[in-house]
């Protein structure tokens, strides 16, 4: 069976998949996180499901694993339809799951991690020798070496996971699924880890990996499904797939949006980013020497699958870099040199610079969701010599701004003293940009700025984004919506794993050559963008496609 | 201070902290759990009341110690169920706990025996009798060891034993039992005991009564040991005393021990010498009193080493993918 696996994880012949789920549904209030997912894992294959951010892959392993009921639908373990009410029934259908953020108890050693919930009886000292046995073998088995009696503080976050996924394996997983495995691992150890998934893999293990990460998909995996806003959108063998395809299938292609626009007119740079770097508290590299130059009057588009460096660049330009980050280079804004660390490096002296900054998520950096929008709508500004009454704040004043920005960017319903959580996604976004674009600032930086907005918001708030370039300011544009891309910028920048790998112009680009780049191909000779990809590989695949 | 007098300070200690290390190892089943718990004081105050009460009605300080667990146990429930099932907060539920017994305790008490918040003084049978063991007397006359057996270890009630026996008891379930694997672990990281498929509300639960248990030892302890009755707040702020020493013992039940006859030993000097004469000055009672106090808000306010309490203590557990 082990030989059959490795030959590009075909099933035997009549045996069942170890996973098969049908019409998967799961919606959170008004949020359909999964919608009629249909998902065949044959055993003994590694299979990618691959998807960006809020896709809903993690929804869905969290309901194989029994923390989510769904709405609707059949979940089968090899053959056997299955009911999981709650993780003890997952652990028992053979699943073991490695979350993101692992589920170990830090004070204690890595023997006291494994038997904790699996012990064999009521005293601890049977257990604890058993399991420093099985963990001998399973150690030998699979390059799993991880010291028994060290706690876990003291491991690295490459040993952490190797407890996790020995935890799953002394539960007796058939099943392993990892969340995001190499999002905290040093390439090293990420390429250790593929090795331990390669030799699980040979031993017959079923293995589930959830990524955003496309070379990792084309690297390891056997089969990839590719999920994009809470629907499954195809379901392919890695060996007939590329990496550009399964960039395109991420991001989606939409319905062609329509922005008028005239031809910029860029002026002088407002913005020189030169050489920056950012290294967060865990070591790993997020912006690897970025550099670029925005004009007045011009939108520069940052294209990219997410979790390439974009928040980061982001969030370091708009003055609150990850805590613990190491950050070097150079920003100048209006040919000042802007400092990157120390007190004046905060987001209230980029604004004071003329820096306007609508965050990617709305609801966490752009609006406290308790507060009355009116509130909301000072927030960041709220030190301006306007607002100040004497003592007291000028609050009349605020609600008169907010009354004005709700006019002008008809912000539904017309109720400046609803708290910020009773607006529509496309309402609290209108609210944030209104903000940030009234105080006619010098740079716009706008991240994601249509996620989860209903078209005609998004098509408001395009408009908003050209005509501030129109009165001849910079904006920087981060989505991963690359028609968004194409539709605003003048210029077009694509982000990979923290660099930046090419500019192009949307005129003279395709949706091919960009989800080259996206993927992190740079040598595009090999490939002709014409068309990008032929419309037929963007269905439904079926998987697998052998008879049963 | 000669070795009599020496014997006589630890044996009036001993007494002394027996309530107080009841109590810490309360807070440690519930804090190790994840669940702080400030409500030790009323608990006791309520188990004192409880206990006291039964105790003289049926003239059986048994039936009053079974009270006595019944009435912290109550709270305990309380706590449990606004802190776990609810979510609440746990400082605040523990502080409504504490208001709760303070008032409670008085009022029924002047509606129920018309003493003005006493209960009626416990005569002979309605309290706990004090142990002698075996060989007390033959031995009193050996040097040294003897004065110890007979006067030190020998003569307490049974809950002094049973309190000095609950620390190895602790120590053995905390550290070689699987409830007490999974009793720190859902007090470190929740999230681990529930992703291991074993339920973090009932692993609390459990805890919690635990502490109501040991709480209602205490209180029972304090009125039917220690004294003869229920005074009005007779807990004397000795609930937030366990919860500095178990601060001070870093939630470990050994160091609870050693935490504990420290305070027991500031109040048996303190009674003993009131205004203590060192030669140059002459130390007044009301510091001596405040001996214990004034060390429970040094302990508290951390002079006393890094004490890192379980990690996930005092945040209610929410699921979360």
């Amino acid at each position: 069976m082990a030989a059959a696996a490795k030959q590009g994880g075909r099933p035997e012949t009549a045996a069942p998949y170890a996973i098969e789920l049908k019409r998967i549904s799961k919606s959170f209030g008004p949020v359909q996180a999964n919608k009629d997912i249909d998902l065949r894992v044959p055993r003994g294959t590694i299979h990618g499901i691959i998807g960006e951010n809020g896709a809903g892959k993690s929804t869905l392993m969290s309901i194989l694993y029994g923390f989510y009921k769904p709405d609707a639908g059949q979940i089968l373990i090899d053959g056997q339809p299955i009911t999981i009410a709650d993780s003890q029934t997952a652990i028992r259908a053979g699943i073991g799951m490695v979350f993101q953020h692992f589920k170990l108890v830090q004070n204690f050693t890595v023997l006291e991690n494994i038997i904790l919930g699996a012990e064999d009886g009521a005293l601890l000292r049977p257990s604890l020798s058993k399991a420093r046995d099985v963990l001998k073998q399973l150690a030998q088995e699979y390059q799993l070496n991880v010291d028994p009696d060290e706690t876990i503080d003291e491991l690295s976050v490459g040993h952490q996971q190797r407890v996790e996924i020995l935890k799953a394996l002394y539960r007796q997983a058939d099943i392993l699924i990892l969340d995001e495995p190499t999002g905290v691992l040093t390439p090293a150890e990420a390429d250790h880890l593929f090795r331990i998934l390669e030799g699980l893999k040979a031993e017959g293990k079923t293995i589930i990996l959830i990524t955003h990460k496309l070379r990792e998909i084309m690297d390891i995996t056997d089969n990839v499904s590719v999920m994009r806003r809470g629907q499954m959108v195809a379901s392919v063998k890695t060996a007939e797939t590329s990496p550009e395809e399964l960039a395109e299938l991420m991001v989606g292609r939409k319905v062609i949006l329509n922005v008028e626009k005239a031809p910029a007119a860029p002026q002088a740079p407002v913005l020189e980013v030169r050489d920056l770097k950012l290294v967060d508290d865990e070591g790993v590299e997020r912006l690897r020497g970025i550099g670029f130059d925005i004009r007045a009057g011009e939108i520069l588009g940052i294209a990219g699958v997410s979790g390439n460096g974009q928040t980061q660049l982001l969030e370091l330009l708009g003055g609150y870099p990850e805590k613990g980050a190491t950050v070097s280079g150079s920003i100048r804004m209006n040919g000042q040199e802007l400092d990157l660390t120390g007190t004046r490096s905060d987001a209230r002296t980029r604004r004071e610079r003329g820096i306007g900054h609508v965050p990617e998520d709305r609801q966490v950096e752009g609006l406290i969701m308790d507060f009355a929008a009116w509130e909301n709508v000072a927030f960041g500004y709220h030190d301006q010599p306007e607002y100040q009454g004497g003592l007291l704040m000028d609050n009349a004043r605020i609600k008169a701004d907010a009354e004005k920005y709700f006019e002008d960017f008809d912000v539904r319903p017309r109720n400046t003293h609803l708290a910020a959580r009773n607006f529509s996604g496309g309402n609290q976004q209108k609210i944030v940009v209104a903000r940030e674009i009234e105080r006619n600032p010098d740079l716009l930086l706008i991240g994601q700025p249509t996620r989860g907005v209903d078209i005609g918001a998004i098509e408001f708030i395009h408009r908003r984004i050209v005509e501030l370039r129109d009165a001849g300011k910079a904006v920087l544009l981060v989505s991963v919506e690359l028609d968004e891309i194409l539709a605003l910028s003048d210029r077009i920048a694509v982000m990979f794993d923290g660099r930046i790998m090419g500019e192009r112009l949307p005129a003279e680009t395709t949706t091919g050559e960009l989800g080259l780049l996206m993927a992190g191909v740079t040598d595009t000779e090999n490939h002709p963008a014409s068309d990008g990809i032929p419309p037929e590989q963007n269905h439904v695949e079926d998987l697998p496609k052998e008879p049963r | 201070m000669d070795f009599p007098t020496i014997i006589q300070i630890l044996d009036s200690a001993v007494r002394l902290m027996t309530p107080l290390l009841l109590a810490c190892l309360a807070g440690l089943y519930s804090e190790r759990s994840g669940v702080f718990d400030i409500g030790l004081e009323g608990k006791m105050l309520m188990a004192a009341f409880t206990s006291a009460s039964i105790a003289f009605v049926t003239g059986s300080p048994w039936l009053g110690l079974l009270a006595g667990i019944g009435g912290a146990m109550l709270l305990s429930l309380i706590h449990g169920l606004a802190s776990i099932t609810f979510r609440g907060n746990q400082l605040i539920s523990g502080v409504a706990i504490n208001f709760l017994a303070s008032g409670m305790t008085v009022l029924l008490g002047i509606k129920i025996f018309g003493l003005g918040g006493r209960t009626p003084a416990l005569t002979g049978g309605g309290r706990f009798g004090e142990i002698t063991l075996p060989f007390a007397e033959t031995l009193r006359d050996v040097p040294l060891l003897g004065p110890i057996y007979a006067d030190l270890i020998s003569g307490h009630t049974i809950l002094v034993y049973v309190a000095f026996l609950c620390v190895p008891l602790t120590w053995w379930v905390l550290f070689r039992t699987r409830f007490g694997l999974r009793l720190r672990a859902v007090g470190e990281n929740p999230a681990s005991v529930d992703t291991a498929g074993v339920s973090v509300t009932r692993l609390r639960f459990v805890a919690v009564i635990i502490a109501g248990v040991l709480c209602g030892l205490a209180g029972a302890y304090l009125a039917t040991g220690l004294s003869a009755g229920f005074v009005k707040e007779m807990t004397a702020g000795r609930g937030f005393i366990a919860l500095a020493a178990l601060i001070f013992a870093k939630w470990r039940p050994v160091s609870a021990l050693g935490a504990t006859f420290l305070f027991g030993l500031l109040e048996a000097i303190a009674n003993r010498y009131p205004n203590l004469d060192l030669g140059v000055i002459t130390i007044p009672s009301m510091f001596m009193n405040a001996l214990p106090y004034i060390l429970t808000v040094i302990i508290l306010a951390g002079f006393v080493g890094r004490a890192i309490p379980p990690r996930a203590g005092g945040e209610p557990y929410v699921k979360e993918r």
